[in-house]
């Protein structure tokens, strides 16, 4: 990793990041990824016994939807004035922003 | 004037009941201790104004012999649960202005308990670390050592307990941030099977990982709060009921130690003769001792450190200062962005973010990410195959007693590895208990149970047995 895809990252994390903060970031990285990576390693020389690859693994019979029915919404409006009270920036009843085109 | 080293929930909730003192008197009491010793500490970052106006409150209630389980209990709560119209701020500047609209469902069900809140509690921010040194407002210190770190990340509410500033706290558990700051402070530090206590009005770290628990000074107060706290929740789909988890195995008394693992490099020799002697004492309790072999259980590290950061990428994408929070005016609203988050954000919650966006960038989300999630797979299959044989897998908490503030603060990876012993039970789901087992010199330590998926009733009576509750 170099302090050229650090900075990347930051911009797609939106983050910004000052020059010493990214080169810090660069060295730092090395170590954490260094240490993470023995995952890779493991999966790679894993092979179940009765199929093959690591792949199989996440595919899970057992997974459920479990999101209720979309219905009994609550009435319009009670919370619009406690969650606009925490909005930085608002006109009426409506959260404030820049224009983006 | 109440000795409150000696007072547990049980105890308080007898007295209270028997008049011997009021929640009042109680909460007062309290009040003064917190006045008196919390400046060295710094566990609380606020202590609400209303809380003998709280235990007025319950003693109006205990006047009308009302019984509840926590009616009069003073608690403290880590600053990333949501409590209703006061300031909740996750250790975090981004929040620093932030006031909930709402009781997050934890909270809810500790006030229809009848517990008085007493302040919320410094924490690592947005509970990420382990030390408590990541909070915007400070540096919580260990009640036994002020030199050295509280553990992490619920920090604030393991010192409030173990300096008596509350009868108990609630914390959030990651990787490991209720059970370690508990074993550096002395306390009971507990967290349940992923599902059972509602996140919700929980900030967001790891979603997959996080669950709320309890500090106690007893085994048998943690059941308490715990069976207050548990249940499904239509406001977190992750919740999960009684039943989901049935029994696998009769309970036996059956500890496996997966030796490999706990005689791993840079476990202190302290913490290993202190863990031989908890071994000890549960074969004098009449617990069979064995050996497990546990392959993977070492990875969880590692898995944790790339599911964790791609995670929390992905939950802190909303703090953008558009609809709550710090708002930085920049040029453009991508500027904005770009200026609220940047100072924002602390370090380290920077590091995990743009971390978790590089794990899961194309061209590294198989390797990473999709590598960890395998390995959480056969990590958990192993645990849960190893609980048909044995009832409780025990290691120590933590791999050396409290360390030094400032002493990992350059060096991120070593930090990480202080969640050695606590991180597979997230990765897993199962329900861990950090217990004291002991002091070096004048330094807490903790041994951790882990048990079956929804076997926390194993849990609590091993428990109760080594502290001999």
């Amino acid at each position: 990793m170099d302090k050229e895809q650090v900075r990347n990252l930051a911009k797609l994390a939106r983050i910004e990041l000052k020059d010493e903060e990214a080169e810090n970031l660069t060295h730092e990285f090395e170590a954490i990824l260094d240490y993470v990576g023995e995952v890779k390693e493991v999966t790679d020389n894993f092979t179940p016994p009765s199929s093959g690859g690591a792949s199989k693994l996440t595919t899970d019979d057992t997974l459920r939807n479990v999101f209720r029915e979309d219905s009994n919404p609550h009435e319009t409006g009670i919370y619009t004035k406690a969650v606009l009270e925490q909005a930085p920036m608002k006109a009426g009843n409506y959260i404030k922003v820049k224009k983006i085109l | 004037m109440i000795n409150l080293s000696r007072l547990t929930i049980k105890s308080a909730r007898e007295a209270l009941k028997k008049n011997e003192f009021s929640a009042h008197e109680l909460v007062e009491t309290y009040l003064e201790t917190i006045k008196e010793k919390d400046v060295d500490l710094f566990a609380f970052l606020e202590v609400f104004e209303d809380a003998l106006e709280q235990a007025d409150e319950a003693d109006k209630k205990i006047a009308n012999r009302e019984d509840l389980p926590l009616l009069g209990i003073p608690m403290a709560i880590k600053d990333n649960m949501l409590i209703k119209d006061r300031r909740v701020t996750a250790g975090s500047k981004i929040l620093e202005n932030f006031f909930s609209p709402i009781d997050g469902t934890a909270i809810k069900k500790l006030k229809d308990a009848g517990a008085i809140i007493i302040g919320r509690t410094n924490m690592d921010e947005f509970a990420m670390g382990s030390s408590t040194e990541n909070s915007a407002y400070g540096v919580t210190k260990n009640p036994y050592d002020p030199s050295r770190v509280a553990g992490g990340s619920s920090g604030g509410s393991a010192a409030a307990v173990a300096a008596n500033f509350a009868l108990a706290a609630l914390g959030s558990d990651t990787g490991g941030s209720i059970r370690q700051p508990a074993a550096f402070c002395g306390v009971v530090g507990f967290k349940p099977t992923y599902g059972r206590v509602s996140r919700s009005g929980l900030i967001a770290l790891g979603s997959s990982l996080d669950q709320i628990g309890p500090f106690t000074k007893t085994v048998g107060d943690t059941e308490t709060i715990y069976n207050v706290l548990k249940g499904k929740d239509i406001l977190d789909s992750t919740t999960i009921a009684d039943e989901t988890f049935p029994p696998k195995k009769k309970f036996s008394k059956t500890i496996g130690i997966p030796r490999e693992f706990v005689n791993a490099r840079g476990i202190d020799e302290s913490v290993k003769k202190n863990f031989e002697e908890a071994v000890n004492k549960f074969k004098s309790l009449g617990y069979e001792v064995r050996d497990v072999e546990l392959k993977y259980i070492k990875y969880s590290l590692a898995v944790y450190y790339i599911i964790m950061p791609a995670e929390a990428s992905s939950n802190l994408a909303r703090f953008d200062g558009v609809k709550y929070g710090l708002h930085k005016d920049g040029k453009t609203s991508i500027e904005d962005y770009f200026q609220t988050r940047g100072e924002g954000f602390g370090r380290e919650t920077r590091r995990r973010i743009i971390l978790g966006t590089y794990v899961l960038s194309s061209g590294y989300y198989d390797e990473y990410y999709g590598s960890a999630l395998s390995l959480k797979k056969l990590i958990t299959k192993e645990l849960r195959d190893v609980f048909e044989e044995v009832d409780f897998i025990l290691t120590p908490t933590t791999p050396t007693p409290a360390f030094k503030v400032g002493e990992k603060t350059k060096d991120p990876l070593s930090m990480y590895l202080a969640d050695i012993f606590t991180v597979p039970a997230n990765i897993a789901g199962v329900p861990s208990i950090s217990i004291p087992s002991g002091l070096d010199g004048n330094l807490p330590l903790g041994i951790e149970l882990t048990a079956d998926l929804g076997r926390e009733d194993n849990l609590f009576i091993a428990g109760k047995e080594f502290l001999g509750e």
